[in-house]
């Protein structure tokens, strides 16, 4: 079984392109782990987002009112950074503007430097994912040690996260007993733990001495704060509090849209972050930060870093994504897409998932290498639908088709049945006699059973599903026949029935 | 037929291509239906929405057609598509492709203004409340995507089913869920669209119904054609046959008719 566990670590690894991902979504499909993993998470989700929903009957106007404070903010974000900047600064905070990962992998890496840094501990972070800081770090000798049990149990298996919010929600309770039966046996724990407060309690222990040993801690930030220089994270476990308050230096790695103008508005988003994204009315820990220890404070790290990255953003701007950059993270678009729901997170090979990623990555990553992406979606509008922010996200997988499109990166055989498609649904007439002919050969391949089981040009259709077979003649050919019956036998009748 | 003491009211139909080239019964049905609520039902030669244009990123194309569609149908007083997708298309999409267009613009609005899927304009529009339809069994009604999420069919086609005499309907699980269709998704990503379709199928079939009811061919397609593939003796139907009660017109969806007899229905 460990040994499958890394069999399936190292395929996440191998195919963690997005380019891959028709080849992914066929190995994800034949995954009986992962389908054990998303039925769990697809019969959970769902329900408890409504169920928290349902019980706060603001929920509606809270959201609207997040969706008008993120456009006010990014009206101005300028302001509210140089704002947030300023405030942070005076609060004795540092704040570094990188306007690429490896900006921002730099950055990192100085202030580790400049302490001398052994390991680092990590609350989750998924702008630290998306500039790849583990590995980065490892390959610099630094070890990144990270907290989030999620986060944990992934770095264990050596994968990617599969979900923004639960990293590891691809893997069974089994696969963890398993995971850390191989990785803790050298550290004195022999016995196979199933029970999930067992292997809770197992990772905590272990954990607990990697807290005290990091130089510094770097989380994530959920919001910034521009009216008190602050950062804001919500956990489930604690771990960001042990994270940015035990080490020398705490590092808040973030990027430019999180930032709200003032706490009171952080406190819309704070009510419907969880509700969206766990269906839990709040988060167990929501934890601010301001500034490095005042002269006084019982704990708290020397020194306050904030890293600010850009990577894309300011360039969507303005453009026909703008509207992503509403989004809060809370991962409801992801939980309730049925793509999502059949491939799991890793299919897409990128580091934001489902819809939201789908959006976002080829912001990021550009849209050659990311075209399946908006692509295998169903645009069935789920997404949009429990969307806090409302973000209009099958309109911006539209948008990505088009661009592709425009550039000409849509395949060749797609374009080309596309053309031939059009050119005669722009002509009635035509087409009208194309599909009489077309019909009639359909039924009668389809004429005994109804349907056909398989057809040549069709088979990604009768693969898994028969086709249905037309009933022979069209509509319109019927309809036009029936009218002039009617007619004709009006005249010969006089007009009177 | 129309009611002629008061003022005839137009109605164009617009059958959509699946319907037009694989369920002329739906058409008709549709018709039949109009036409009882007091409509004068019109179908100008028509082709396609424009959707899989649109949605593949095509947006010259997606125009053009929706042009021709503007064209033939702006004259009548109401346009109604028994299907929530090429309805949704028109009334929603079609405005913010001529978005940048001051004639076509208008036009495009105008027209989506007067759009209707066929229950809701028969349940909200026409205030339908009776049938005259019966149907012995019990079915189960899967809430096709746009139709529920851009133009808000939910309650409409069930308050029009609970007027069918005899007819019994119990809901699935997830019947908001996305059966895998998706236009062209389902033979691009054809094994993650069956996988959908299959999540779909378990929910009809442990409603125990014995008839799947949509108001989207597409849908019922793809879900007729996964039922059949598992040998679910479940069937499939759009919901305007069991309305219009034409399902003695023609065999279900996906199924053969008995005997070798001609699969196509006599019409209104």
């Amino acid at each position: 079984m460990a040994k499958a566990a890394k069999v399936a670590g190292s395929r996440a690894m191998e195919f963690m392109k997005p380019g891959a991902f028709k080849d992914n979504a066929r190995n994800a499909l034949a995954d009986d782990n992962l389908r054990s993993a998303m039925a769990m998470l697809n019969a959970g989700m769902i329900p408890n987002r409504q169920g928290a929903v349902d019980r706060l009957p603001e929920f509606d106007l809270l959201s609207q009112r997040g969706r008008e404070l993120k456009d006010h903010v990014l009206g101005h974000l300028d302001y509210y950074l140089e704002r947030f900047e300023r405030n942070c600064k005076a609060a004795g905070g540092q704040v570094h503007w990188c306007l690429t990962a490896e900006d921002a992998r730099q950055a990192v890496l100085k202030i580790c430097r400049s302490v001398d840094a052994k390991s680092v501990t990590k609350g989750k972070s998924m702008v630290a994912e998306e500039i790849h800081l583990n590995q980065f770090l490892e390959q610099h000798e630094i070890e990144p040690v990270e907290t989030d049990l999620g986060e944990y149990i992934i770095q264990l298996a050596e994968e990617p996260p599969s979900h923004i919010i639960g990293p590891a929600i691809h893997k069974t309770k089994d696969q963890v007993s398993d995971l850390f039966l191989k990785h803790h046996a050298k550290l004195g724990r022999t016995e196979r733990q199933t029970e999930p407060p067992a292997l809770v309690n197992e990772a905590r222990e272990i954990l607990r001495q990697k807290y005290f040993d990091a130089d510094v801690g770097i989380t994530g930030a959920n919001y910034l704060i521009a009216e008190t220089g602050s950062s804001i994270i919500v956990t489930n476990e604690g771990n960001g509090d042990l994270t940015q308050t035990l080490p020398k230096i705490h590092i808040v790695i973030t990027s430019l849209e999180k930032v709200v103008p003032t706490l009171e508005d952080a406190t819309t988003f704070l009510r419907i972050l969880a509700r969206s994204a766990t269906g839990q009315d709040f988060s167990a820990y929501t934890t601010i930060s301001t500034g490095p220890r005042r002269d006084g404070d019982v704990d708290g790290p020397e020194e306050y870093h904030v890293i600010l990255l850009d990577n894309g953003r300011s360039a969507m701007l303005g453009s026909e994504v703008h509207d992503m950059l509403r989004c809060i993270r809370c991962g409801a678009c992801i939980n309730h897409c049925p793509v999502y729901q059949s491939v799991g997170g890793h299919t897409y090979g990128t580091v934001y998932v489902g819809p939201m990623g789908a959006v976002l990555s080829p912001a990021l990553l550009g849209v050659a290498e990311t075209k399946h992406l908006p692509c295998a979606s169903t645009l069935c509008g789920r997404c949009e639908e429990v969307c806090p922010v409302s973000i209009p996200l099958p309109k911006l997988l539209r948008q990505w088709r088009a661009r592709a499109f425009e550039a000409g990166d849509t395949p060749q055989l797609e374009r080309w049945g596309l053309s031939i498609w059009a050119f005669f649904a722009r002509r009635p007439w035509l087409y009208g006699i194309g599909a009489r002919l077309a019909m009639r050969g359909l039924a009668w391949l389809g004429r005994e059973r109804g349907r056909l089981r398989k057809l040549w040009f069709a088979g990604g259709w009768t693969d898994g599903r028969d086709l249905p077979a037309p009933e022979g003649r069209t509509f319109q050919e019927r309809w036009r026949q029936q009218q002039q019956q009617q007619q004709r036998q009006e005249q010969h009748g006089g007009g009177a029935v | 037929m129309a009611n002629q003491s008061s003022k005839t009211i137009n109605v164009g139909l617009f059958a959509t291509c699946l319907v037009d080239l694989f369920r002329p019964t739906v058409g008709f049905a549709a018709a039949r239906l109009i036409e009882d609520a007091g409509g004068t039902v019109h179908v100008p030669e028509q082709t396609c929405c424009g959707q899989p244009a649109y949605n593949s990123g095509d947006n010259r194309n997606a125009r053009a057609i929706a042009r021709s569609v503007i064209e033939s149908f702006e004259n009548f007083d109401y346009v109604v598509v028994p299907s929530g997708s090429c309805g949704g298309m028109i009334a929603t999409h079609y405005p913010e492709l001529f978005s940048d267009d001051p004639e076509w613009g208008g036009r495009a609005r105008a027209l989506a203004a007067k759009t209707f899927e066929l229950t809701t304009f028969l349940a909200d529009v026409m205030k339908t409340t009776t049938s005259r339809a019966v149907y012995d069994g019990t079915a189960t009604y899967h809430d096709a995507c746009a139709g529920l999420r851009e133009l808000g069919v939910r309650d409409q086609p069930r308050e029009l089913l609970a007027a069918v005499e005899k007819l019994d309907v119990v809901e699935m699980a997830e019947t908001e869920a996305c059966c895998g269709f998706g236009g062209t998704f389902c033979v691009k990503y054809g094994e993650i669209s069956t996988d959908i379709v299959s999540r779909k199928t378990a929910n009809v079939v442990r409603t125990g119904a014995d008839l799947l009811l949509a108001g989207d061919l597409g849908c019922l397609l793809n879900i007729a054609g996964r039922l059949k593939r598992e040998g679910s003796s479940v069937q499939v139907r759009h919901v305007a046959e069991v309305l219009a009660g034409m399902t003695d017109d023609v065999p279900a969806i996906g199924e053969g008719g008995e005997n070798g007899e001609s699969r196509e229905s006599g019409g209104v």
